[in-house]
């Protein structure tokens, strides 16, 4: 009992306890992002190295509840970087006005399309992508197209766009390339649909465990499975239209702005020690200048033809209404 | 002197009730002020729309049609288990029944596809068998599969416990008159199970109602979408704390409707004031009800056990060697013991509280019906259940931000929430106990002025060692398995175990997140296990 | 089935016998039973607590059944058989009634365990129930009695039965002493209408004086004396015997001073 009392008082101690003295960094970010096995171990050593100073990751779930902390906390966070938002949710994390611009030049990016926001600043991106079994289905669809008006014997584990980013991102993907058509391919591919998971987590493991042959998830996925499990059993099918791309940004808020690390931070971000770590941390592509060569496992991931993307405005004032489209169909 | 003594006993037990069911509300209300300070409703009244009353008539359909496919075959399964004290690995059964109890839900969900998924056991069958393919359980059928899961054994030893409360004269007399099974459920096991009923199916209902992860994983599509989910979906995408509320009150509403409407089918069962001491059974079971009885509890068994297995085959699979020998894993571990452990020991002394301020209300009142206060103490705090983690967990920060650092809230939040949360569990594993000593022994205490610390001491403690270590079984196996209030707080300080199996699965680390649910599973039973040892008596 | 221990009611041949009977609870409680009661009579069964009192009335209801020997009701091997189909009843110390079942009911299920009466078997239980002296009571709830009306129930219950024997376990160990007095006359007044065999256990001398016509002496799960209750009262019984009630009328005593502020 005593062992166990002292336990949690050095807990409550650890989780109180201000940071040791002379500069620090906090940075707000996503729990996959600090895991032993995610960027954070790697990216904290480097960069404390660098500046002499004492960088504090503090992580929440995932990239929504990120925004949600930062934005019920306002004007007296602790954050002085928020680290994990995506392009899904830069408007509306704009609207806080907790954000100030990075004053970063962006010329050294590598983001596909391009990258002008003055705020937010990416850091990795990736595609979504169908993943199928190799070993269940020989030949995937090629296209949405197909995807939709394909076999529905052949069934697809997607997430909820409700609780879910990349649910979020397979609704977008449909409204990117059928427009006002959107709803009607939704009520097609229902058909094909075995569930709808509440993340990523679910669906994956619905997947692996064998329950559907094809899961919603990155073109990166299979590198995961190629480097770390060498095997090519799991792999991303491409799509003639094109695919939904997701960026990661980080941006400052207006605590941050007030610490000179914090602008010393996102220009280390964008640079090469940091973003040699992403590919086999994040499993999502660099957004800026690296050293390493990729493994040559993400060589032989899907390119996609296209990249296709949304407007951040456009999408939050939609989001609703294409939400309850989604219901709608999907509910019938 | 005695009457002064005794009534200030039942002061004592009253203060003890309104304090618990104070510390409760505090919690709940200081959750719905942060939220609802923190800006004007939006928009109300689009709250309930068409889709919003689609969600609450599918949530209280599945959750009711679950309640019903859990308890009915419940009682079936603890009759067969009543009827035979030795039936063999009984004990080991009734351990592995409260197991469920601990595991995350996607868990639970992945070792039930194991077995009635598309690529499980069941498939395999049907293939060979030529039947065609199997089209798994997805839809209403895997929602009621799962929650049968989880809430079968749970019903299943509630009502053994309340069988367990049947006089031995009466299974005598029963023997002796020569009453038939049908006759013997009738009269004798049926009255007990009764008064049972309502706090039971209660309790397995709300649990069915804040069901999430499994209605939307096994439910096919967004057609099964339940309060919870339009909750969470209000909290996080949406950002409208008052609408989130607002949803939860309808939750709160509907179940508490649904509870009521359940308290006036049980009827409370006031025997004589004495319980026979023989522990003994006289049970004459003829074979052909004996047969049928091994059948019950051997599907039942298979039914629960089978997706238990199947954990515990991926389980074994994982390099647990390597597991074992992390130190995030032993972190967690420790973590998981300690928070759902003071969870447990906040919980169980709240619900004592609770029951004796409702025993003593009970004896004081004339009227045969309890009175609202009396029904407030016994079925208010269950409702908690129905109070998403997330939204308490979102109304305390928003209260606490400014004052104090909120990560050094963080655990103190996940075993506050976690303490209540599995009140309505241990309220139900002591409240027989309390209640039948109580019956037993209180005029005495009255008579001999005991009472307070002395009467805890002298008196209940001996009689209520067993279902206390039971309730704090409960409610840490309970609080091992939660994750939900702190998705804002920040999780650095509080890596439980059952959080360690969510992030391995969230990084492609399927083998891992397995070995870690069998270590939660074996957690589990380890707990019940050392609950057994601790109620036992030391004669 | 009925019919034929309402045959053996009242016959001489409903004697009970326990013949060469062991029994276990453990490696330490061992017991050995050999001995009989008279048809017809009241039997008490005296002793020391953990004696086997209780036992011995349980093994003759069927309620335990015997490692070895057997055990005879008017000659007949009823060792087999249920407790059901033993012609016996018994009326235990407590919880003789289901608390949620009215008095008729709790009566009525003497005569059919299903609870399905017809308008005659209501007659009975109204009949059994005048008997006892609850006439009027039919509709209550056992709550709503005293404790000596509840056992009263059980002795209504037990004239609906009609079985030949009937073992009383301490039925009114908790009842006043004048109460206990007239309860007693009940069984002593039922035992002669009948002819019943009764089995009684008790702890109370003046109980088994006051009733029974032999006692049987209890040890260490043995029967160590028996004989008629007037050579047991009448100072004729076992130095064992004497001994026990030494201690019995010491605490009958002391009992009798803790009764007088009352």
């Amino acid at each position: 009992m005593r062992a166990r009392l002292a336990l949690l008082s050095s807990l409550l101690l650890l989780s109180a306890l201000p940071a040791a003295a002379g500069q620090k960094l906090t940075v707000y970010t996503y729990e996959s992002f600090t895991a032993e096995w995610g960027p954070g171990p790697q990216v904290e050593k480097a960069f404390e190295a660098k500046c002499g100073c004492d960088l504090e990751f503090i992580s929440v779930a995932d990239g929504v509840a990120l925004l949600n902390r930062v934005r019920l906390e306002g004007k007296d966070t602790k954050a002085d970087i928020v680290l994990g938002l995506d392009t899904n949710l830069t408007a509306e994390a704009a609207a806080t006005g907790l954000f100030v611009p990075h004053g970063v030049d962006p010329a050294g990016l590598v983001v596909p399309g391009g990258w002008t926001d003055p705020v937010f600043l990416p850091y990795d991106y990736g595609y979504f992508a169908v993943v199928y079994d190799t070993e269940k289905l020989p030949t995937p669809p090629s296209s949405l197209k197909e995807l939709v008006e394909g076999d529905a014997r052949h069934k697809i584990v997607i997430q909820d766009p409700r609780s879910s980013t990349p649910g979020l991102g397979l609704l977008l993907w449909v409204k990117a390339v059928y427009g006002d058509e959107a709803g009607n391919a939704w009520a097609k591919l229902k058909d094909r649909v075995l569930t709808v998971t509440p993340g990523w987590s679910e669906a994956y493991g619905l997947f692996t465990s064998g329950e559907a042959p094809m899961v919603l998830s990155y073109t990166t996925s299979p590198a995961y499975h190629m480097i770390a499990e060498s095997t090519e059993r799991y792999q991303a099918a491409a799509f003639a239209e094109g695919h939904y791309l997701q960026i990661e940004v980080a941006a400052a808020t207006t605590v941050g702005a007030g610490n000179p690390l914090t602008r010393d931070f996102l220009a280390f971000m964008t640079g090469p020690e940091f973003q040699d770590v992403i590919p086999e941390t994040n499993w999502m592509f660099p957004a800026g200048r690296t050293d390493k060569p990729l493994n040559p496992a993400f060589d032989r991931l899907v390119k996609p033809a296209k990249s296709l993307l949304l407007p951040a405005d456009e999408v939050a004032t939609n989001r609703k209404a294409w939400v309850d489209e989604w219901l709608s169909a999907m509910s019938k | 002197m005695t009457a002064a003594s005794s009534a200030r006993s039942r002061d004592w037990r009253a203060i003890a009730g309104a304090a618990a069911l104070a510390a409760v509300a505090f919690l709940v209300g200081g959750a719905f002020f942060g939220l609802l300070h923190e800006g004007a409703p939006s928009d109300l009244a689009a709250a309930f729309d068409d889709y919003m009353l689609r969600v609450a008539r599918f949530t209280l359909w599945q959750a009711g049609l679950s309640t019903l496919l859990s308890i009915l075959p419940a009682i079936a399964v603890a009759r067969a288990l009543s009827r035979h004290p030795s039936f063999p690995g009984r004990a080991w059964l009734l351990r592995l029944f409260a197991v469920p109890l601990g595991l995350p839900a996607i868990v639970a969900a992945l070792g039930l596809l194991a077995f009635y998924g598309r690529a499980g056991f069941a498939a395999d069958v049907i293939d060979a068998a030529g039947g065609g393919t199997w089209p798994g359980i997805y839809g209403l059928t895997g929602i009621l599969v799962a929650h049968a899961f989880f809430n079968l054994p749970l019903a299943t030893r509630l009502f053994l416990e309340a069988l367990d409360t049947v006089p031995a004269d009466h299974w005598r007399l029963a023997s002796q008159l020569g009453m038939r099974p049908a006759a013997t459920f009738r009269l004798v096991e049926w009255p007990v199970l009764r008064a049972a009923l309502p706090g039971t199916a209660g309790l397995v209902f709300m649990l069915c109602v804040t069901s999430f992860t499994l209605v939307l994983t096994l439910g096919g599509g967004p057609g099964a979408t339940t309060l919870e989910v339009a909750i969470y979906q209000a909290l996080r995408f949406d950002f409208d704390p008052p609408r989130a509320v607002v949803l939860t009150l309808l939750q709160v509403a509907l179940t508490a409707a649904v509870v009521v409407a359940l308290s006036r089918f049980g009827m409370a069962v006031t025997g004589e004031a004495a319980i026979a001491v023989s522990r003994r059974r006289y049970l004459g079971v003829g074979r052909a009800e004996a047969f049928a009885n091994g059948l019950i509890i051997l599907l039942a068994a298979v039914f629960v056990l089978a997706p238990m297995a199947a954990t515990v085959v991926s389980g074994l699979a994982a390099d647990l060697g390597r597991l074992a020998g992390e130190a995030s894993v032993r972190r967690a571990v420790a973590t998981s013991l300690v928070l759902s452990g003071l969870s447990a020991f906040v919980a169980v002394p709240l619900s004592l509280s609770l029951v004796a301020a409702r025993r003593g209300i009970q004896l004081r009142r004339r009227a045969v019906r309890p009175g609202p206060y009396e029904r407030l103490l016994d079925a208010g705090p269950s409702l908690v259940l129905v109070v998403p983690p997330i939204v308490i967990g979102a109304g305390w920060f928003l209260l606490l931000r400014r004052g104090i650092d909120v990560f050094a809230a963080a655990p103190v939040m996940v075993v506050a929430v976690n303490a209540v949360m599995a009140m309505p569990f241990a309220v139900r594993a002591i409240r027989p106990a309390y209640d039948a000593a109580s019956e037993r022994h209180e005029r005495l205490c009255a008579g001999l002025g005991i009472h307070g610390w002395n009467r805890f001491r002298l008196v209940d403690w001996p009689v209520l060692r067993r279902p206390l270590a039971t309730g704090l079984a409960f409610a840490m196996a309970l609080s091992l398995g939660d994750l939900g209030v702190i998705a804002l707080f920040g999780s650095d300080a509080v890596q439980t175990l059952p959080y360690l199996v969510y992030q391995r699965m969230g990084s492609y680390r399927t083998a891992d997140a397995a070995g870690l649910a069998l270590l939660l599973g074996a957690l589990c039973l380890s707990l019940m296990l050392a609950a057994d040892r601790l109620g036992r008596t030391p004669e | 089935m009925n019919v034929t221990t309402r045959g053996e009611a009242g016959g001489d041949d409903a004697g009970v016998r326990l013949d060469r009977v062991t029994f276990s609870y453990g490696p330490d409680m061992s017991m050995q039973f050999d001995c009989s009661a008279r048809a017809g009579a009241i039997t008490a069964v005296m002793g020391p607590s953990g004696s086997g009192k209780s036992t011995l009335l349980n093994l003759v209801a069927g309620f335990e059944t015997p490692s070895t020997g057997r055990i005879l009701v008017g000659g007949r091997d009823v060792t087999a058989l249920a407790p059901a189909e033993r012609p016996v009843s018994m009326v235990f110390q407590e919880n003789n009634l289901f608390a949620h079942l009215t008095v008729a009911d709790n009566v009525g299920l003497g005569i059919s365990p299903g609870l399905k009466l017809s308008a005659a078997d209501r007659e009975s239980v109204a009949l059994s129930l005048a008997r006892t002296g609850l006439a009027g009571k039919e509709s209550r709830l056992p709550r709503e009695l005293s404790g000596g009306e509840r056992q009263r129930v059980a002795l209504a219950r037990v004239l609906v039965r009609n079985r030949p024997v009937l073992l009383l376990d301490e039925p009114f160990a908790s009842l006043g002493p004048a109460l206990r007095d007239e309860m007693l006359d009940l069984v002593a007044g039922l035992e002669a209408e009948r002819g019943l065999t009764v089995l009684m256990v008790t702890h109370q001398p003046e109980d088994a004086r006051r009733i029974a016509g032999d006692v049987l002496f209890l040890e260490d799960g043995r029967v160590t004396a028996r004989g008629t209750a007037a050579d047991f009262f009448g100072g004729a019984g076992p130095e064992a015997f004497l001994r026990y009630m030494g201690e019995a009328y010491e605490t009958d005593r002391s009992r009798g001073i803790a009764r007088k502020p009352t």
